[in-house]
């Protein structure tokens, strides 16, 4: 359990340890992006660590990078095929984000620090901590963008009719500004 | 001609791998810390990014579209640019010691940096020729080095600020990162169409 819950919060992937920041201020421009993004990156976290920890005895310590690298890819390729059938919208405006899932450091971080290290049933609880403490916080990021952007969350319009939305945050700017406040709250319930 | 221009005006001012594509930005917030490194860094990006698109953009057109196998593309990119880095790194200690020394730390950083697999995909989606994407490859290097140093410079003033506690580290590096954003989206009207 403890291994589950440290993702979540204590050792936040993002908040905490800055990692997979692209892909997160990339696509958070609204919150089915948001959603679709996590689920990719928890599937992929869960299976990579899930097969680097059964072959972590037999690979040479030299080559491991690359051969981490390799796994991650291919699944990566299987959920990049996966949108493109199933959700075609979803997998055009997430663009290039999904396949460079490959080099979002949370996976190959968590491979290396964790997976080549433990058993399997610990790095899968790890993996899925880790993938759905991103998944949250691309969710808020993105419900604030689209929220404050476009004046809509899940595509249903939330604010009144006179609120002008401020196009701003559906820009790069905005997401860097959004998400550096997210972390400065985020010290500041932790120094409670 | 003209579309090259446009290709090195775009990559580096306009639309910034750092501050429109969000890629790199693991290295850019790790090693924007001080100006030296955040050359170095940059430096070896243009090495390797230069390089990378080259021979991924040769391995995909020549092999992969060839054999009908291009979705093998993202498993041998990745492998392709590992290498690349292991082979800078021996050919570079071996011939030029003191450049490995400046950028001996950062070469092995590059290989989850997603700056270069990005402009490898990227230069795929958009069709470019060979030698659109070697210049692709370089001037977005020129560009991760250009923002990457402005931003250096930055901190190292922020030092001297006094910032609330709360946003100390990275909340305020990416609230500045955001500004220059801004600023840079000032360049836009360099280029009319798209």
């Amino acid at each position: 359990m403890k291994d589950f819950l440290a993702g979540l919060w204590k050792e936040h992937p993002l908040l905490r340890q800055l990692l997979g920041m692209c892909s997160t201020l990339a696509v958070t421009t609204s919150v089915v992006n948001g959603i679709s993004m996590g689920l990719g990156v928890v599937f992929v976290l869960v299976f990579s660590c899930l097969i680097v920890s059964c072959i972590r005895k037999f690979v040479p310590d030299e080559v491991r990078i690359a051969v981490y690298a390799a796994v991650i890819a291919t699944f990566v390729t299987i959920v990049d095929i996966f949108f493109k059938a199933n959700f075609p919208d979803i997998s055009r405006s997430l663009g290039p984000y999904v396949p460079l899932i490959i080099v979002n450091c949370i996976i190959l971080g968590r491979c290396e620090a964790f997976a080549s290290k433990n058993d399997m049933w610990p790095s899968v609880k790890d993996a899925l901590g880790m993938g759905l403490g991103y998944t949250w916080v691309l969710i808020v990021l993105g419900a604030i963008r689209e929220l404050l952007g476009a004046g809509t969350i899940l595509g249903f319009k939330i604010m009144p009719a006179s609120y002008e939305p401020m196009v701003i945050m559906l820009l790069p700017a905005g997401a860097f500004i959004v998400l550096g406040f997210i972390v400065a709250i985020m010290n500041k319930l932790e120094q409670k | 001609m003209k579309n090259l221009v446009f290709i090195v005006i775009s990559a580096i001012l306009t639309n910034n791998m750092v501050l429109y594509y969000f890629l790199g930005i693991c290295p850019f917030l790790g090693v924007s810390s001080k100006i030296e490194s955040a050359f170095g860094m940059g430096v070896a990006v243009i090495f390797v990014m230069t390089l990378a698109n080259a021979l991924s953009w040769l391995i995909y057109h020549l092999v992969l579209a060839k054999l009908g196998i291009t979705f093998l593309a993202y498993v041998l990119f990745i492998l392709v640019i590992a290498a690349l880095v292991q082979a800078v790194e021996m050919v570079v200690r071996k011939f030029s010691p003191p450049l490995y020394r400046a950028l001996g730390i950062f070469l092995p950083l590059i290989t989850v940096n997603c700056a270069i697999l990005g402009a490898t995909l990227l230069m795929i989606t958009w069709n470019y020729n060979f030698l659109e994407s070697v210049v692709y490859g370089f001037a977005g290097g020129v560009g991760f080095l250009l923002i990457i140093m402005v931003m250096a410079g930055m901190r190292e003033d922020l030092e001297f600020a006094d910032v609330p506690k709360v946003f100390q580290g990275a909340a305020i590096t990416l609230i500045t990162t955001g500004m220059l954003s801004l600023v840079f989206m000032g360049f836009s009207g360099l280029i009319s169409s798209k």
